[in-house]
């Protein structure tokens, strides 16, 4: 009987460093599974005419139907939505384009999520509410041709942007439940539409404040440096000193101890 | 030729080719021996006795990623240039081509971009950096759970718990040396703390940075302790905790033929030797494939330190976490804002009770750390030597007093990261930050009670086991017809691991000579009684005898 039970026992000892083998493939496999979705491209937008009469009647429909009853036929709200008097085609297509609009239900900050309309809808929408009420526009494409100056984009990202959204865009807590997003994924003209409106708790950063070129230096940056995190590897979410703690303490410590059962179960 | 005098080997009438032969190994170290007499050495540290537990290896884990450390670092220092001169950065990283920053950054960067491998170095550098604190604590924790800190082992407690404030020290120095956005701010914070000390701050803060933060110097002053005097000093803490350890022998956990005096495993050499140098490489192979494929503190994201951006989720590295989380948790007002504050200004000086108090808390919790073997062998009154490492539930107040010390910790660790958790579980800040302040201050003694009790749970399932056997599943039908379940007797080889442990009773009061009971003899009953009131005895031979016969 004792003989049976060792080489079962010697078995039990090589298995646990194949599992932390196992558990950190599937740790870089979820790793690079999630960058690549991160980094999946946005696509860009179609061209649509703004202000002919045709979007802005199908805008007129859609806004009716799914926008009217919290922020009025008319733009000028209600208990359950602001007015929308002068935000303009860009505060719209930010807020429909990146899902936050139409609301679904009351938290902190409207969440981003899937957006509810294809692009054509958003610009149609964007269209309706600027032809009631002129505000800030969406960003021409030649606004967001990612040709600025990284460095100098960095720079301002530091000094505007960081204490909010973290020198590498990751996102921060910021009081009662609201936070600033990741940037890593946001698109060019919604990074440009922010940056002009100014959502929820974000300061407007209007255009004597940081200029259209400066604008695009800082969407270079970000979007250069979404790219250039691959230079040392997996990047653990861009999260800093936590995420490099919390791998160290479960996969590399975690196969440091499993290498250590294994030698010591292989003398039994 | 006097009996005390040295003998030498020489032997001149010996057959010239007796010494010769064995061939060039043989005569290499007939060589090195003749010379430096090591074969001693080796014989009698080749005999010393290792018992194999996998448990026993995570000191090695630390030593092997300092020596991993201490390689990179070599290299490291090729290239670093620890100086705050101004320079503008044209090296092959674009985003950061033409900016104002200081020449430690820039040949950080130099290291990461050009220098061929010199990525790849610093990596692995910086995560067995954090492998070696982790490792470190690690170890610390299987020291302290197993009782293998009493006597004669003591001091070599607090040479160890020296090692881990060297090496939080080590870190947290070569962490601020690149001069990166993140560094700088986490430099800030420091530098903010020592400000708040009252009177002396100051002083210390402008001794330390040589004028205002932050100067032109500190980091040239950090590399000088970061690559001279702390390596040297966490060089010679191990050199003598690893003599301690070879005098003292090693602990084994108890067993067959394990007993007090003796030690049960296998000689360092040729096994043991074997199995550590492979482990080495298994170690640093490992630091070099994580170095090779995730990221670590990348400081061309942050760019260079500049006193005027803070980023939001700042941390610090992992192991000065705790730290950072003390200041985090502390509330600036009693009773919420508006409440009493925390900082007040009496006779022109200001008093930074929000920062004061995290400093001593933290303090009071790391000398309480190395303090405790003197404290529990004060309290058991306990004068023999231990070499049987103690099986944790068989020590329920010390292991319940060790996960009240973790809880602590780890509760300040995530106190740290309280923005990273909000903003992960979608809470808000201010509640995460409330629940983890009740947590510090519950979590221990939740933590404390509910191990202890776990623990003497264990204890009386191991009694049960030793006196009754364990449940075989297997029901008899006795002639009387009445049933019974079989039940399988231990084997004598895992008795021996339930039955043997000390048994400590509550300290009985007596007056001493002059016929009255001093105060700290109340305080040691005391705290003798909260150790040891609820106890499991260990199975006695009688009852033993008496089980059997049953
Ligand atoms: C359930 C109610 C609700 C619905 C439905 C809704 N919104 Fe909103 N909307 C809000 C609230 C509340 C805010 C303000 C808080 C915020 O910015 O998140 C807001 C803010 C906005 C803003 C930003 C205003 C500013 O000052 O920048 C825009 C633009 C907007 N909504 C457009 C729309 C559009 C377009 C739709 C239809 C697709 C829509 N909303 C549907 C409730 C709603
Ligand atoms: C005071 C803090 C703060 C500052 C400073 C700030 N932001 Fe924001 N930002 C926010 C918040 C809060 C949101 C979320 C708004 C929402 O959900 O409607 C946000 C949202 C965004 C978004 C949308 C992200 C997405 O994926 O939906 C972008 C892009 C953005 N900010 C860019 C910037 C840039 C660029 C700067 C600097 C010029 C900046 N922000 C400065 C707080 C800030």
């Amino acid at each position: 009987m004792n003989d049976e039970m060792k080489p079962r026992r010697r078995k039990h000892g090589r298995r646990s460093p194949l599992a932390s083998v196992a558990l950190v493939l599937t740790g870089l496999l979820m790793t690079g599974g999630a960058y690549a979705l991160f980094t999946a491209a946005t696509p860009a937008s179609a061209s649509v005419d703004l202000t002919s009469t045709q979007t802005i009647q199908e805008g007129k429909k859609l806004f009716a139907a799914n926008c009217a009853t919290c922020h009025g036929l008319n733009l000028a709200g209600s208990d359950s939505g602001p007015s929308l008097i002068g935000v303009g085609a860009a505060a719209v297509d930010f807020q429909v384009g990146t899902g936050r609009m139409p609301l679904a239900k009351d938290a902190a900050q409207a969440p981003d999520k899937p957006p509810v309309f294809n692009d054509t809808q958003v610009k149609q929408l964007a269209g309706y509410v600027a032809s009631i009420s002129p505000g800030p526009g969406i960003p021409a494409a030649s606004n967001l041709t990612l040709t600025g100056d990284a460095t100098k984009g960095a720079e301002l990202f530091r000094i505007n942007c960081a204490m909010c959204h973290n020198v590498a865009g990751a996102g921060g807590a910021l009081t009662e439940g609201k936070y600033a997003p990741n940037l890593m994924e946001t698109s060019p003209s919604h990074i440009y539409e922010a940056m002009l409106t100014g959502p929820q708790n974000m300061p407007v950063f209007n255009d004597d404040n940081i200029t259209p070129q400066e604008k695009q230096d800082i969407i270079t940056a970000l979007k250069t440096q979404s790219k250039s995190e691959t230079v040392g590897g997996f990047a653990l979410g861009s999260l800093g000193p936590v995420a490099e703690g919390l791998f160290i303490w479960i996969f590399g410590l975690g196969a440091v101890v499993a290498f250590t059962v294994w030698l010591t179960a292989k003398a039994n | 030729m006097t009996t005390t005098s040295d003998t030498y080997n020489f032997d001149p009438t010996a057959p010239a080719d007796s010494r010769r032969s064995g061939g060039i190994t043989g005569w290499a170290s007939r060589y090195v021996d003749e010379r430096t007499g090591i074969s001693y050495v080796v014989r009698e540290f080749g005999r010393k006795i290792f018992p194999d537990h996998w448990s026993f290896m995570l000191g090695e884990v630390a030593l092997y990623s300092f020596v991993v450390i201490l390689i990179t670092g070599t290299f490291l220092t090729f290239f670093f240039q620890a100086s705050m001169a101004e320079v503008t950065y044209d090296g092959s990283y674009g985003p950061l081509k033409g900016l104002e920053m200081s020449a430690a950054m820039q040949s950080t960067l130099h290291i990461s971009f050009e220098i061929r491998g010199g990525l790849l170095i610093r990596q692995v550098h910086h995560w067995a950096a954090l492998l070696f604190v982790a490792s470190t604590m690690l170890h610390m924790l299987r020291i302290f759970f197993t009782g293998a800190f009493r006597k004669p082992r003591e001091l070599n407690w607090v040479i160890g718990f020296v090692l881990w404030i060297l090496a939080m020290a080590e870190g947290f120095t070569g962490y601020s040396l690149p001069d990166d956005l993140l560094s700088g701010n986490g430099l800030r914070i420091i530098a903010g703390m020592v400000e708040g000390i009252p009177f002396i701050g100051s002083w210390i803060l402008w001794l330390l940075f040589g004028g205002e933060f932050p100067g032109t110097a500190i980091v040239g002053r950090l590399y000088t302790l970061h690559i001279l005097l702390l390596p040297a000093a966490v060089l010679a803490f191990i050199a003598l905790h690893l003599v301690f350890v070879v005098t003292h022998k090693h602990t084994q956990y108890a067993g067959p033929g394990r007993t007090n005096e003796n030690v049960i495993g296998v000689p360092v050499l040729p096994v043991f030797a074997a199995k550590a140098g492979g482990f080495f490489f298994v170690v640093f192979g490992l630091l070099m494939l994580m170095g090779a494929f995730f990221t670590i503190n990348p400081i061309w994201v942050y760019g260079p330190y500049d006193p005027s951006p803070v980023s939001a989720g700042t941390q610090p590295d992992w192991y000065i976490g705790f730290a950072d989380g003390a200041l985090r948790l502390m509330p600036g007002w009693l009773g919420g804002p508006g409440g009493v504050p925390m900082e007040f200004v009496l006779f022109n000086t200001t008093y930074s009770l929000n920062i004061l108090i995290p400093i001593v808390v933290l303090g009071l919790f790391i000398v309480a750390v190395m303090l405790y073997p003197f404290l529990e062998a004060w309290v058991t009154g306990d004068k023999r030597e231990h070499h049987i490492a103690d099986r944790p539930r068989n020590m329920p107040s010390r292991t319940a007093i060790g996960a009240a010390g973790v809880a602590f910790y780890t509760v300040l660790f995530f106190g740290a990261s309280s923005d990273l958790i909000a903003t992960h579980f979608k809470v808000s800040i201010e509640s995460m930050i409330t629940i983890l302040q009740f947590m510090l201050v519950l979590g221990p003694v939740l933590a404390f009670f509910v191990t202890k009790r776990i623990c003497l749970a264990l204890q009386k399932k191991d009694r049960q086991i030793v006196l009754h056997g364990t449940e075989s599943g297997r029901i008899v039908r006795l002639p009387g017809g009445e049933y019974i379940e079989v039940h399988e007797p231990v084997d004598e080889y895992e008795r021996w691991k339930l039955v043997a442990f000390n048994d400590y009773e509550p300290l009985m009061l007596r007056p001493n000579a002059a016929g009255r009971i001093p105060v700290t003899e109340r305080a040691r009953a005391a705290i003798s009684r909260l150790f040891f009131e609820d106890r499991i005895e260990p199975v006695t031979s009688t009852e033993l005898e008496v089980a059997r016969h049953h």
